[in-house]
């Protein structure tokens, strides 16, 4: 008897240090998996979006109050940016922090460079970009700057392309050689850029202006042809209206050859042909909009917004330019992150701390998950995507 | 809060600052006073839904430019030591009426003096610690 109890407490035993190391043990791919970003306690959820799962908490990032993601391109490692400077790399499979430095005072968010083998940071304070080695997280280069910086991507031909929010500058930083790297820098490109996007494909850098109406555009393909004001009509226009929180313009919407992008201040998307960058259309929208992210196939456009409108997220049909449908998710949705081929959507409800999936085409519900104040969701299929 | 002292404090600031700044001040606090008349009490307090409604407010919304720790980001600190020097209503008015050309709003669209007073107590207690 005793001996039959022994027994079975040992498989139990066994049972459950498998089941506690089965995610290292179990073989399986990353294609599927994601962080969520959950400020209030600085930890990081593992999530899997095959069958909408949380896989594992990781603890310990400090201050996420504006934290962003990138992904090795092996989609194995993420790179976790933290408001307070720390770069934390994560690997996905084992759920175990793999490397963590504190790197700057105040950070906004990073890149990782075409080949992979770079990660930058963009840091407010100190002011510059640091660029590490993507494997070890050693400082390769340093590039200090008398400004914040924004709007830090990664572009073809190893390249890293930033704003100067406090100076109204971009530089084009080449890492060809990531010892030496070269650096271009453009002036008065306009007041205060404070965030910036790479079109898809990666040939137009444009960064938002906050100081003054209409953006700013630099043709990679072209850098001597210098920056270049579009949109003189975009902004906050003639009637100055409080900005209750900054738009994020990573998730800007390509769609149908035309840009969807949020107007500052004002509760309107606009819509921008991005052949000869002219405002087209201006659609009308439940509060101001934060993030502007077309579905992966571009036939809609899913709109979030800025307190005290932040429990709604509205839908826009490409084709026909009009809001089909409002969304009451729940309180102060802060983020929205799509299947990599767009047939879900994931939503971070914050104020009522859960994660939401939601089907794209019938506009259902299909899965909420708990989250401790959730704000980035990030897939990993950003790994292969340019500027992401 | 006392008033004059606060007076003698933005004189004394604006001794310092061009013509300019000192008439938009002007205007700002003239707008300040009319707004406050119109409550009976500044420092009547938020009822207890609307404090929980503010704390979290101060902590993610202001949390996302000045930190959810309030040690900064676009948005200056705001912890207490940082603050210490600044009355008031000086912060009051701030957080009412915004910082113009920065990224500081108005949020009088959105809270109300009470409301504002409130926060302000939160930042001088320092009351957004790790929690």
């Amino acid at each position: 008897m005793i001996n039959k109890f022994k027994l079975m407490l040992g498989i139990l035993m066994a049972t459950l240090v498998f089941a506690a190391n089965s995610h290292a043990t179990e073989l399986r791919g990353t294609g599927d998996l994601g962080l969520v970003i959950e400020r209030a306690d600085g930890s990081v959820l593992i999530v899997e979006h095959s069958t909408d799962t949380i896989l594992g908490r990781v603890e310990g990032f400090g201050n996420l109050s504006h934290a962003s993601v990138v992904f090795s391109r092996d989609e194995r490692y993420g790179y976790v940016f933290g408001r307070e400077g720390g770069l934390t790399k994560i690997d996905l499979l084992t759920h175990k922090v793999v490397n963590r430095i504190i790197q700057a005072g105040n950070s906004i968010g990073g890149a990782i460079s075409q080949d992979g083998k770079l990660v930058a940071v963009s840091n407010y304070d100190p002011g510059g970009v640091k660029v590490f080695d993507a494997e070890t997280l050693e400082l390769v280069a340093n590039l200090k700057t008398d400004s914040k910086t924004v709007g830090l991507v990664d572009a073809p031909d190893s390249k890293f392309v930033f704003s100067l929010y406090d100076t109204g500058e971009i530089w084009v930083a080449d890492f060809s050689d990531p010892k030496n790297p070269a650096i271009r820098k453009y002036e008065d490109i306009g007041i205060q850029p404070y965030d910036a996007l790479l079109t898809p494909g990666g040939r137009y850098y444009i960064a938002g202006l906050f100081g003054e109406d209409g953006m700013a555009m630099l043709d990679l393909w072209n850098l001597d042809a210098g920056v270049k004001r579009i949109m003189g009509g975009y902004g906050r226009g003639e009637e100055k209206l409080p900005v209750y929180k900054m738009p994020h313009l990573e998730g800007w919407a390509s769609a149908d050859d035309v840009l969807f992008v949020p107007a500052v201040g004002r509760h309107e998307v606009l819509v921008v042909d991005s052949k000869t960058w002219q405002e087209i259309d201006r659609i009308k929208v439940h509060g101001q909009p934060i993030f502007v992210m077309a579905r992966p196939d571009g036939r809609e456009v899913w709109v979030n917004f800025a307190i005290p409108d932040n429990s709604a997220v509205q839908v826009i049909d490409v084709l026909s330019r009009k809001v089909k449908a409002t969304l009451k998710p729940g309180k102060a949705i802060l983020h929205m992150e799509f299947t990599p081929r767009g047939e879900k959507v994931w939503l971070s409800v914050r104020d009522d701390d859960l994660l939401k999936v939601y089907d794209t085409r019938s506009l259902k519900e299909l899965k909420q998950m708990p989250a401790k104040k959730p704000s980035g969701i990030f897939f990993t299929n950003r790994a292969h995507e340019i500027g992401l | 809060m006392p008033r004059k002292r606060n007076l003698r404090t933005r004189l004394n600031l604006a001794n310092k600052m061009n013509f300019r700044f000192v008439t938009l001040l002007a205007v700002v606090t003239t707008a300040v006073v009319a707004i406050s008349s119109g409550f009976s009490d500044l420092h009547a307090k938020p009822d207890s839904e609307r404090q929980a409604y503010l704390g979290n407010l101060l902590k993610q919304d202001c949390g996302s430019c000045h930190g959810l720790k309030l040690k900064g980001g676009l948005g200056t600190p705001l912890r207490p030591e940082i603050i210490k020097d600044r009355s008031d209503e000086v912060l009051i008015e701030t957080i009412l009426t915004g910082i113009p050309g920065t990224p500081m709003p108005a949020w009088k669209g959105l809270l109300s003096n009470e409301d504002v007073s409130w926060i302000v107590k939160l930042l001088r207690e320092g009351a957004i610690k790790s929690d």
